[in-house]
């Protein structure tokens, strides 16, 4: 499960991932991570069967989760250029065998890089 | 040996047996090349890429009363009017005036797409073109000719774009991640129009062209043509393009651009035509160069075949970093089918050109007055190692009457930076180290950037001093702020 977490000016001084660690003995995988002093967003990869128990340790903790559920999408402008292709952290994009590039939207992590990137606008987050 | 009329007769009886690139590749690794010859017509290269040196003409027919242009613009897009009254020409890379993410290349694509747009202009209000302003809206319907004339499209190759510095970079060439994170390149390699005619005897000027769906023709050679990195100027009109092969994009960061579908057909006269029509991907070398070097000559981090690039992964510095095409093989291969069909359908007859294109020309940077780099204005540094005294910093400074002091250790390796006001305040403090008192993230230059990469990131971070050193940050001098006034006399 991949979870989008936000810390406030008080979670983001705890070493909260750490606890939660320990607590769970869930093995927690960060993604990505955006932390400043005063607050912080951290996307982190949850193995299924502890995500229960995760996500009510973190809630103790007053970390403000949301799952990220909605993956990457394209519309019909793509012209199947590729330069998203090296961008994305998880190889979502990739060229199949007759040279159009395809998604594997499923391992979309939602950091958005390829928004900006792809240069005829095909690439959003459906709402 | 063929002619090109021989093959144009078979055109128009329908017997031509006409190729793609790609599946010439296929017969050429099979047949010999006189078989060849014997066996195959013509060939259809093709291209699909983001081509910044692309525009067009458009006549907008005269207005009641008339009006010559002083500027004009279409979509809130100027296009150039230093032309006849009612002449404009639309370039793809120049940016809205008003619109985000939208430029001449999106009013090309909303012509092409039978859209109108807003026509605004201005004029000088002469005897003969009285009038002073119009407003109005066109479509192609509307205009006299709406003529593509591209100055340079159909790059033979290219050099691939990496980027060393820590910093992301939003180029002409695509995102490029700091530290090496990936490589971009441009071009299609061994389907490409003109790797498949390297010694341009069937593509020169006349040759005719599929340009985004239109006939077209190469009108020359390209600007900035320099074998093997050849290109063509080519036309076509705005009326007979499809919109599936042409597509307005932006990159961020740099300008709109456009991409362009082109396919060339070769004809297959001789086996020194049809040897060429051989050429494979890891024949095709170029350079990955290095974009975080803000410089004309850009450091060229290894030599790169087309076969490497297209396999998705290339080796830096032992490390495997992934790669971008930005050209779409997909829509090449589009390209090529479709200039193939319109050929055995008799759509399409191929021309024999007037004139050939050079095979040999330089590409001359452009005349500037000298630049100056940082090695130019950086003087020798006073610097001093880390677990030296705060007096003796202070002792340095007044000795050599300097208000900078590079940390090294042992090694002349840089750690920090004090000022005198550092040491003002550590007088304060009662530390005795200069390790305790120093800034740790010192901001550098390297001795052969330009100095307005220097000027900036003075002016950016709001210091006076810059240490100047070499890639494994050993000091070299330093730059102040104070120097480089002088030099530019402000
Ligand atoms: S960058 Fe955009 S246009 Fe290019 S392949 Fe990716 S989605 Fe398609
Ligand atoms: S947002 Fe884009 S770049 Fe980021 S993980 Fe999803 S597909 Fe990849």
């Amino acid at each position: 499960m991949l979870l989008l977490l936000r810390f406030d000016a008080k979670t983001v001084r705890e070493p909260i991932i750490s606890l939660t660690a320990i607590k769970t003995g869930a093995l927690i995988n960060i993604l990505k991570a955006d932390v400043g002093a005063r607050k912080g967003e951290l996307i982190v990869e949850v193995p299924e069967d502890k995500a229960k128990e995760v996500l009510e340790v973190l809630k103790k903790m007053g970390v403000d989760i949301q799952e990220i559920t909605k993956s990457i999408a394209r519309n019909d402008n793509c012209v199947h250029c590729g330069a998203c292709v090296s961008i994305c952290p998880t190889e979502v994009f990739y060229l199949n065998g007759e040279n159009k590039v395809e998604l594997r939207a499923e391992k979309c992590i939602h950091c958005g890089a390829c928004v900006k990137v792809c240069p005829t606008m095909a690439l959003y987050f459906p709402i | 040996m063929k002619t090109i009329e021989e093959i144009n007769e078979k055109i128009r009886r329908g017997e031509v047996c006409v190729v793609t690139a790609t599946e010439m590749k296929e017969i050429t690794s099979q047949l010999n090349p006189e078989e060849v010859v014997k066996e195959v017509d013509v060939v259809t290269t093709g291209t699909f890429g983001a081509m910044c040196s692309t525009g067009a003409f458009v006549n907008f027919g005269h207005s009641d009363p008339p009006i010559k242009f002083k500027k004009v613009w279409l979509n809130d897009v100027e296009a150039y009017a230093g032309l006849a009254a009612v002449d404009a020409f639309i370039g793809a890379t120049k940016p809205s005036e008003t619109r985000e993410l939208y430029g001449g290349a999106h009013v090309i694509e909303e012509l092409v797409a039978g859209k109108e747009v807003e026509l605004r202009a201005i004029g000088f209000g002469t005897d003969c073109y009285p009038r002073k302003e119009i407003e109005t809206s066109v479509s192609l319907e509307d205009v006299n000719q709406a003529e593509m004339v591209n100055p340079r499209n159909a790059y033979q190759r290219y050099r691939a774009a990496t980027n060393s510095s820590d910093k992301l970079l939003r180029t002409y060439m695509g995102t490029l991640l700091p530290n090496f994170g990936n490589v971009t390149f441009a071009g299609t390699g061994e389907i490409s129009p003109l790797n498949n005619d390297p010694e341009f005897r069937t593509i020169g000027i006349g040759t005719r062209i599929f340009l985004c769906g239109a006939k077209g023709y190469v009108i020359g050679e390209g600007t900035q043509h320099s074998p093997p990195f050849g290109t063509l100027m080519v036309k076509g009109s705005l009326r007979e393009m499809k919109p599936e092969f042409l597509k307005a994009c932006y990159f961020p960061g740099y300008a709109p651009s456009i991409y362009l579908g082109i396919g060339i057909p070769i004809p297959v006269l001789d086996e020194e035509i049809a040897r060429a029509l051989a050429v494979r991907d890891h024949e095709i070398k170029t350079t990955i160069i290095d974009f975080g070097v803000a410089r004309r000559q850009r450091p060229v981090v290894r030599e790169v075949s087309y076969a490497e690039l297209k396999s998705g992964k290339v080796e830096i510095n032992g490390e495997e970093v992934r790669v971008s095409p930005l050209s779409s093989y997909y829509m090449a291969e589009k390209v090529m089918r479709e200039l193939k069909k319109m050929i055995e359908r008799g759509e399409f007859l191929l021309s024999t050109p007037v004139e050939r294109i050079k095979r040999t020309e330089v590409f001359k940077p452009m005349k500037q007055k000298e630049i100056k780099i940082v090695k130019d204005v950086m003087v020798k540094a006073v610097t001093i190692e880390e677990d030296s005294s705060i007096e003796t910093a202070a002792k340095l400074m007044i000795e050599k009457n300097v208000n900078h002091l590079p940390v090294i250790d042992r090694e002349n390796v840089l750690r920090g930076i004090v000022t005198s006001w550092d040491i003002a305040k550590a007088v304060m403090k009662k530390t005795s180290k200069v390790a305790d008192i120093m800034t740790r993230e010192v901001v550098t230059v390297y001795p052969e950037d330009p100095i307005a990469i220097a000027v900036s990131k003075l002016e950016k971070f709001d210091i006076s001093a810059l240490p100047v050193i070499d890639a494994r940050r050993k000091v070299l001098g330093i730059v102040t702020s104070e120097a480089l006034s002088k030099l530019l006399g402000r």
